[in-house]
């Protein structure tokens, strides 16, 4: 089997006396849509957040590309080329899409000589043809982001992970709040993701969306990874069944 | 959904509305200018525009900092009393120096050079309050307005410095360029042994104050729109999470951003004492709300995100004229506030009710 991308072991969070993520080991390849499932509470995000450097394990190990990383901040995360896309998008929105694509790593070209001003027409330009690469129409990059669909907002929010070389990208969520035609957008996007071999992990409870994208489910509950499947292999009954256990005290219990 | 709605509404304002909703300002501030010149004396001479330009002067240079300071969603209240403070301190250091020995040409820059050296210590501290502390810019910018007005004081021991050196006044009421027709073309020097009648027929051109206000609004309007920086300041005032994940040094871009604001009112400071030659802590006391409303009527939002160094021209410009027609049309001088003050009310209602009409890029 090919190399790893991602390899999480023992990887372990507590907060106080709860234990948020127990021991939990798991693995992504290249080329590979995992998802991660499990009810609120379970430790999907809390998980997510370790791996995209936002918390910091308290046991465990972290290898990326077969090497061990420790990551302080989310920057970290991002030099190493870990993406995360968050479920509210974190994208301005009082500039237009370019912007947001190059927020933070501008494009900038000499000005008299010695001043660096913003390289708008590279920025266009290369937008353009990340979302070209993504196969999404913005009717116009000039556009302001709170003038954009959910579904044309999330494009540029993937756009923007994918331009700087992701070589894992993290979804949290990403149908949540959209249309059906948007959704089916955003899952057709997770495909070419796949078939340009960069490995995806998505957190969803549309289980519709898990069954028709991923190729492997990562089930959790109360912090401890309860089971692996391979898509194809098993169906949502199971799935459901495994994720609320036996007993139904899951869904009570405050999200995370 | 929320923008989609919005976008239905930006449609059905129409193309007229759209128009009137970004350009009232502009509009309002020709309305002023036909009013006044229909009503004053001589309100469209050469020398009355030029003295609108002059007055706009403060008001432009502290509303260009609180520009910056809005865009990231932020307001400084000190800008008023800081730029009393740059006015004492550069006051007082032309009188130290003069006393050191210094001759004129020396002690006059480098206490306008230290002087804006020293302006930055109340952004910095105003920066460092809101960045880094968290404390809310209205509250650490108003405990600065107390602080700076204080000091100020104490430095200027209750009344205005005096005993400056005597070409200090040159600079901010001389003009570039003087013309005496059929006679001579002066730049900087106004025409001496002229006769009497020469004299009055002599056109006095773009007063050096104006000029030197411009360049650094000039500087910055360009920092704002054509650098990583700028952008950044338009991000944070988006969305401070977007900015802070995109990898943006936050706190260190809004400590700056407060220092630019008090720069500028001490850069203020500098040139009150150089048109009046004296320096006084009360200098700009009022002139906050002059700066905040500029900017507010030149379409930024006080809610962040939106605004540019044209509009706060323009809000500057229509103070100016204001102020001036009053006085041109010898309404009290008190009367301006609340007219002012109207304004900001109305400006920040159409901000608030028709953010459609108002949705402007940068």
């Amino acid at each position: 089997m090919e190399k790893a991308m991602l390899e999480v072991r023992s990887l372990t969070k507590r907060f106080g006396g709860l234990v948020a993520v127990d021991h939990v080991d798991m693995q992504v390849h290249p080329g590979e849509v995992v998802g991660l499932l499990g009810d609120n509470g379970a430790g999907k995000s809390t998980l997510i957040k370790m791996v995209s450097g936002v918390y910091r394990p308290d046991e465990g190990r972290i290898f990326f590309q077969g090497k061990e990383v420790k990551m302080g901040s989310p920057m970290d995360a991002l030099e190493l080329g870990i993406e995360t896309l968050y479920q509210d998008l974190a994208l301005a929105e009082n500039l237009d899409a370019y912007s947001n694509i190059f927020l933070g790593r501008e494009k900038t070209k000499p000005f008299l000589g010695f001043i660096q001003v913003l390289d708008h027409d590279t920025m266009r330009a290369e937008s353009i043809k990340v979302l070209k690469r993504l196969e999404i129409e913005i009717p116009s990059l000039h556009n302001q982001i709170q003038n954009l669909s959910g579904g044309q907002r999330q494009a540029v929010a993937i756009g923007r992970s994918i331009y700087w070389n992701a070589k894992l990208l993290i979804m949290d969520e990403p149908t949540a709040a959209l249309g059906v035609h948007e959704q089916r957008k955003v899952l057709d996007l997770v495909r070419l993701l796949r078939s340009q071999n960069i490995p995806v992990i998505v957190i969803s409870h549309q289980l519709y969306d898990i069954f028709s994208v991923t190729d492997r489910l990562v089930i959790m509950r109360r912090g401890k990874k309860v089971a692996e499947r391979i898509t194809k292999d098993t169906t949502p009954e199971e799935v459901v069944g495994i994720i609320t256990g036996s007993e139904e005290v899951e869904r009570d219990r405050p999200p995370e | 959904m929320p923008d989609a709605s919005v976008r239905k509404n930006v449609k059905s304002a129409g193309r007229v509305g759209r128009w009137l909703g970004r350009n009232w300002a502009l509009l309002f501030l020709l309305l002023e200018v036909v009013v006044f010149s229909a009503l004053g004396t001589r309100f469209l001479s050469l020398e009355n525009l030029q003295n609108i330009f002059v007055a706009c002067t403060v008001v432009l240079l502290l509303g260009m900092g609180e520009t910056f300071v809005i865009i990231t969603g932020g307001i400084d209240l000190s800008v008023g009393f800081v730029m009393g403070f740059g006015a004492v301190i550069c006051a007082k250091f032309m009188v130290l120096l003069q006393a050191a020995g210094l001759p004129q040409g020396a002690s006059i820059p480098l206490a306008a050079l230290i002087c804006l050296l020293i302006g930055l210590v109340p952004g910095l501290v105003n920066g460092t309050l809101v960045a880094r502390l968290k404390v809310p810019p209205f509250l650490a910018t108003f405990g600065m307005y107390g602080v700076a007005y204080g000091v100020s004081e104490i430095i200027s021991k209750n009344t205005p410095i005096s005993g400056l050196p005597s070409a200090a006044g040159v600079i901010g009421n001389e003009y570039l360029l003087y013309i005496v027709p059929r006679k001579m073309v002066s730049f900087l020097i106004r025409p001496q042994n002229i006769t009497r009648p020469e004299m009055r027929s002599m056109l006095a051109l773009i007063p050096i104050i104006v000029v030197i206000a411009f360049i650094f609004v000039g500087i910055f309007a360009f920092l704002l729109r054509r650098t990583r920086f700028g952008r950044h300041t338009y991000a944070i005032g988006g969305s401070i999470d977007s900015a802070l994940r995109a990898g943006i040094n936050v706190p260190s871009h809004l400590t700056r951003i407060y220092m630019i604001s008090s720069f500028f009112a001490s850069l203020s400071g500098v040139l009150y004492v150089l048109k009046y030659v004296t320096g006084r802590a009360d200098a700009g006391s009022a002139r906050m709300l002059d700066a905040v409303v500029a900017v507010v009527i030149g379409g930024a939002s006080l809610y962040g995100g939106t605004g540019a160094v044209k509009g706060t021209i323009i809000g500057a410009l229509i103070i100016a004229t204001l102020e001036t027609g009053m006085v041109n049309l010898s309404i009290p001088y008190h009367n301006r506030y609340i007219v002012i003050g109207g304004i900001l009310v109305v400006a920040v209602l159409i901000d608030q009710f028709f953010p459609e009409l108002v949705g402007r890029r940068e």
